[in-house]
């Protein structure tokens, strides 16, 4: 199954693409190849680090055709900064437009005595009915490392509760992101990413 | 809830796992690939790969082992030794680590710290801090100095205050080795831990001393660490780190379990 993952020089891609071609997918890079996204039958947006980073899709035109191609119902799935992408932007890069599927923003943690980032394993609390995260039971963990976070709203698929509760995973139609890592989740990230690849058009 | 990480770290030294007491005495342990995979198949939240000569005898990092070792590894791995450029830490991630870390290199010149964090995130960036008290200073906690060259030589900083700058350049996690209890099974050193702890932002990985069950709790309670590195203690059978999380659960910690 082709896959096809977006490098916007956000961290590191060698992770996620060992886990998709460990669950027998193909997957393809691409930067800046438009045509790439045009003809794709399943993306992947990766990514760590900084929001601003974002930017290279809109340079590269590659914001547009990844709004096309969820537009004709290809399974997208963001991760950490990839799915804070999805939303209307992030407060740690405040000029820098998300895509705006989701209408929210994301924001930084709020000041408090527990450390920021949130980094370690947490356990999800799954709202019913998310595709995604199908078979994962109450209180399974996986792999947080983040300072800024979505919202918990009605497209929420998870929430998780460090300092306060908020968006672990978002989901709605074939548009899926999650704050956490799967593919360094042990054995419950590999079945979530197993559920994205089998999300049908 | 957030969960105590429970890290088992693997000495490497020519490409095969290692132990030594207090930085010296070294013995086999093992080939690194299977020993991270062992690991994670029992229950390890994160795996540390350090290799331990690389800094004094100015290797590269093994990265046919880091590649070897990231290859089934679907648990945060994190790579050091002898990283000394934004490019020695490209070579590293581009192998297969989600996260390298940084000694001696980052106190000859920290800006490497800033220039690893603008890459790939500061989530990526572990400065490891080597510690040793003195017993004789006045404060033998806040005059706690680090040193460089796997132990060999004194940098000529203090602890707490390294940490913090450490923080500000943009690293993501302080890994603190106590020196002092390396390899002696005598527990961590809870209350330097819980200085740099309490200094900083960012999580804190406490390193240096396990032995017990109790040791551990401890430096989750006591010491306010976020981990808990471990390496000989789950070397030759003696425990492993699911086992050590069901004996922490019972004693009130929050740790990641089933695993």
């Amino acid at each position: 199954m082709r896959v096809t993952v977006i490098d916007y020089k956000a961290g590191n891609l060698t992770s996620v693409l060992k886990a998709l071609r460990h669950l027998g997918a193909e997957p393809e890079v691409t930067d800046c190849d438009l045509a790439m996204v045009e003809a794709a039958e399943r993306i992947v947006l990766p990514g760590v680090g900084h929001f601003a980073a974002t930017e290279r899709l809109d340079e590269t035109g590659l914001t547009p055709a990844i709004r096309a191609a969820i537009a004709r119902g290809v399974p997208f799935l963001g991760i950490c900064v990839g799915m804070q992408w999805l939303y209307a932007g992030s407060s740690e890069a405040p000029q820098q437009p998300g895509l705006g599927h989701f209408p929210e923003s994301c924001t930084r943690f709020i000041e408090s005595p527990e450390k920021v980032p949130h980094v370690g394993w947490n356990s999800l609390e799954v709202h019913n009915g998310s595709r995604l995260l199908a078979g994962v039971e109450p209180g399974e963990y996986v792999y947080f490392t983040h300072s800024y976070k979505g919202p918990v709203t009605e497209d929420t698929a998870a929430t998780t509760f460090y300092i306060e509760p908020f968006a672990a995973a978002v989901e709605r139609g074939n548009v899926m992101g999650v704050q956490f890592h799967p593919e360094k989740s042990g054995a419950t990230g590999l079945k979530i990413l197993g559920n994205f690849l089998g999300v049908s058009r | 809830m957030i969960t105590k990480r429970i890290i088992a770290c693997l000495d490497c030294h020519d490409g095969r796992v290692v132990k030594g007491v207090q930085f010296v005495d070294i013995i086999d342990a093992g080939d690194p690939a299977t020993q991270a995979a062992r690991h994670a198949r029992d229950g390890a939240d994160e795996i540390v790969l350090l290799d331990i000569t690389a800094t004094h005898e100015g290797r590269a990092t093994l990265l046919d082992t880091v590649r070897r070792t990231a290859r089934e590894l679907f648990v945060p791995f994190c790579v050091g030794g002898g990283i000394r450029t934004a490019d020695d830490a490209a070579q590293v991630f581009e192998a297969g680590a989600d996260k390298i870390s940084v000694n001696s290199a980052a106190l000859a010149d920290p800006m490497l710290i800033d220039a690893i964090g603008r890459s790939f995130g500061a989530q990526a960036v572990v400065v490891a801090i080597d510690a040793r008290r003195d017993p004789e200073a006045a404060d033998p906690v806040h005059d706690a100095q680090v040193f460089v060259q796997g132990g060999r030589k004194p940098a000529g900083r203090r602890v707490v205050e390294w940490a913090r700058e450490a923080e500000q350049r943009g690293a993501g996690e302080i890994l603190l080795t106590s020196m002092n209890s390396d390899g002696m099974r005598t527990g961590f050193d809870c209350e330097l831990t819980a200085a740099v702890s309490e200094a900083v932002g960012i999580p804190v990985i406490a390193s240096g001393g396990a032995g017990t069950v109790d040791h551990f709790v401890d430096v989750f309670g006591r010491g306010k660490a976020d981990a808990a590195l471990a390496a000989s203690i789950f070397h030759f059978g003696v425990s492993s780190a699911r086992s050590l999380k069901e004996e922490l659960a019972k004693a009130g910690v929050s740790v990641r379990l089933p695993c």
